[in-house]
């Protein structure tokens, strides 16, 4: 215990500031007013791999370093998405995936935020649209926000996930997504939270 | 294996690691699958291809890998309707390949098990996409398919469904666990999620950049793939990247090793219930990915791996810092690592935590470091030393109790050595050149890239067609043969025990629904 202690205070604290919100990466903006009215700072992310190469999650696992301290910003990721008020979504959306990415996004409350990651969840990146891939998120539900980079920087992601939640809606609904946003709620799968 | 025995002719295939190529007929294939097994050789990769074009039906290829190196079976089917041997019966792991290479080909093994594997009803069942004619349609809808798991029976016997979409910040796939109270009695897999057609994808590249989209079959194997693929083309137009750069890959794999096993070991402690090493090894993968970014201009490495050599030197003051860093690196994971062995609550956790034993893991083809902990002493590095890993001597890191312990304790192992390599390679770098100029690769011609990734053997098998285009190109990942693995490792322990057993062999999605 007392080594665990001795380097617990050797580290220092290595958190660094956070950066300012990009206004440049907002695409679409809802509803960010009520989530800020609604919760302050707190926001709960569930993250969903729609199809990517993994190298996104590489990136997103480290803002919960110590560097970036996510938590300490008043943001976590959360096991289900009925816990979310922001979808983090990595793609290209997979074929495979399309349905279980419509159900996450359904399952989530409103009023939710969509965040798109990367090259391939902003375009379909090197992936592109085939037989077996639907290309950029939007393409499947509706984004708010979209974050490119092969992979995103940490400071960049922070940057998309705060200009989600401080930029205020212009256009509410701008007709970005294909898909009806007034559909009911899907049941999701159960056992969740064995992994 | 002495393939001339069994009356087989084979010649020699472009590759780095020595490889010959054999072509077979389907008694031949069958039985050079038994000798080779029988002489301690295992399955590396199977995978077909369409060549009605040139009017040869379809192939089935089937690499191994023993003592002398890689041999390529290559079987002809000479129609659809064609089947081969199922070589399940000898290499388990066959079983997902053979029926990944019919939902993509449509030709079939003999194997008893026909259900889909790459195929979630997402696409007509009878169109297959790796055939040349084969012509995608908008109208193909996402679906979804019934899959028939196997089922166990029994008083208070229940069944616990996990994902596609799971409750961390990972890949998708589905588990179905059969369970007795808290007790595993059998995990069945069912991936092929993030299947998004990189095999295709590969068809419509030209080779020259085929490396960039070979770096993004597993994101965190960016270097491994890439360097793969740049050895398969290479060995196809007969060309040797220069010293310098060969050098310059290695301390890329090196340092890509060192940043996933820190962050894997973080993780591990999260799992086990002790968060203080989660943020004391993500902040150490930090400075690693910072040190990278400021060295190779990106925190992953991606695309610094080309054909030909190297997209950028590297400069003194970076190789300086390297040098520092690995001093510094050095003496934080010895304190972490004595922290980790003293802490009952975490070896608890992990000791007799999903075992697999050395004579398990032999029979299922258990490959890479999850190999190395259950007693499979195999590492491409030490094994078939290319440059520059021949002048370096790499030590092998080996356990055998196959546990959660095991696989922590040969990561930590893996990082102290890759940490001494990365030393070695900035200290003898050698002078020159980055990058040699590539001719138009030859058409019709087949090579093999074979490198040991962090996670284990990445192979990449490449076909190129007129005009520099690429042919067929098939990226194979280790996970292949683990993921069966892990099915066997869980048996017996406790449900929670799932997420640290699965985080201990740490597989890759991506790399292997493709």
């Amino acid at each position: 215990m007392l080594r665990v202690l001795r380097q617990i205070a050797r580290t220092g604290i290595r958190t660094e500031p956070a950066p300012a919100p990009a206004a440049e990466m907002v695409v679409v903006t809802r509803l960010q007013q009520k989530i800020l009215k609604t919760l302050g700072r707190a926001l709960a992310i569930r993250q969903v791999d729609a199809g990517s190469c993994n190298g996104c999650e590489l990136e997103i696992h480290a803002l919960g370093n110590p560097y970036y301290n996510i938590e300490g910003l008043g943001i976590r990721f959360v096991a289900s998405p009925r816990h979310a008020d922001l979808l983090l979504v990595t793609g290209p959306v997979s074929k495979h995936m399309a349905i279980a990415l419509q159900r996450t996004y359904d399952a989530t409350p409103e009023p939710k935020l969509v965040v798109a990651v990367g090259d391939c969840g902003c375009s379909g990146g090197i992936f592109g649209e085939s037989y077996a891939s639907l290309g950029r998120v939007a393409n499947v539900i509706p984004v708010d926000v979209a974050i490119p980079g092969c992979p995103p920087s940490p400071m960049a992601l922070l940057q998309g996930i705060l200009a989600a939640i401080t930029t205020h809606a212009a256009e509410p609904d701008a007709g970005d997504g294909t898909t009806d946003r007034g559909s009911p709620v899907a049941p999701v799968e159960s056992g969740e939270a064995t992994s | 294996m002495d393939l001339s025995r069994l009356g087989l002719a084979a010649a020699a295939l472009p590759s780095a690691v020595p490889a010959r190529r054999c072509p077979v007929d389907s008694i031949g294939l069958l039985t050079a699958c038994r000798v080779s097994w029988e002489q301690g050789g295992q399955l590396v990769a199977l995978w077909g291809c369409d060549e009605r074009d040139r009017d040869r039906g379809f192939s089935l290829n089937v690499v191994l890998q023993d003592a002398d190196g890689l041999t390529l079976l290559e079987h002809t089917l000479p129609s659809a309707e064609s089947t081969y041997p199922d070589l399940a019966v000898v290499f388990p792991a066959a079983n997902r390949m053979q029926r990944a290479a019919f939902d993509l080909l449509g030709v079939a093994s003999e194997a008893e098990d026909q259900r889909p594997w790459a195929w979630q009803a997402s696409w007509p069942i009878d169109r297959y996409p790796l055939r040349r004619d084969f012509e995608a349609s908008p109208k193909w809808e996402p679906g979804q398919e019934e899959y028939a798991f196997v089922r166990v029976e029994g008083d208070g016997v229940h069944e616990i469904p996990v994902g596609p979409v799971h409750a961390g910040i990972i890949e998708p796939g589905h588990f179905r666990f059969q369970i007795v109270g808290e007790k595993v009695l059998r995990l069945e897999e069912r991936l092929g999620f993030v299947h998004k057609g990189i095999e295709k994808r590969f068809e419509a590249m030209q080779a020259a950049t085929g490396h960039r989209l070979a770096g993004r079959v597993s994101g965190d194997s960016t270097v491994a793939y890439a360097w793969a693929y740049a050895q398969a083309l290479e060995a196809i137009c007969a060309v040797t990247p220069p010293p310098r750069a060969l050098w310059l890959r290695a301390l890329a794999l090196e340092r890509e090793r060192i940043a996933n096993h820190l962050g894997d070991l973080g993780y591990l402690g999260n799992d086990g219930g002790f968060a203080f090493g989660l943020s004391q090894f993500s902040r150490l993968k930090e400075q690693v990915l910072r040190t990278n970014l400021a060295a190779f201009g990106h925190r992953l490495t991606m695309d610094f791996v080309m054909p030909g050599g190297a997209a950028r030197d590297l400069a003194p003051e970076h190789a300086a810092a390297m040098r520092d860093e690995c001093a510094t690196l050095g003496r934080e994971i010895d304190v972490l690592r004595g922290i980790y062995d003293e802490h009952d609550g975490l070896q608890d956790r992990f000791r007799t935590c999903g075992i697999v034993t050395p004579a398990l893991a032999a029979r299922l083809g258990l490959c890479g470091l999850a190999g190395r902990a259950s007693g499979q002493a195999r590492d491409l590095r030490c094994d078939f030393p290319l440059a520059p890993y021949e002048a370096l001597a790499v030590r092998k890191a080996a356990a055998d109790a196959g546990d959660v312990a095991a696989r922590v304790a040969v990561r930590f192992d893996e990082v102290g050595e890759s940490l001494r390599l990365v030393r070695a390679i900035v200290d003898a770098l050698p002078d020159g050149e980055v990058v040699a100029a590539l001719p138009e690769p030859p058409a019709f011609r087949k090579g093999l890239g074979y490198v040991e990734g962090w996670r284990g053997p990445v192979l990449v098998a490449l076909e190129c067609g007129p005009a520099g285009t690429i042919r067929r190109c098939h990226p194979h990942d280790p996970s292949w043969s683990n993921w069966p693995v892990l099915e066997h490792a869980v048996i017996g322990n406790i449900v929670p025990d799932f997420p640290l057993i699965n985080k201990s062999f740490n597989l890759s999605y991506s790399g292997h629904d493709l």
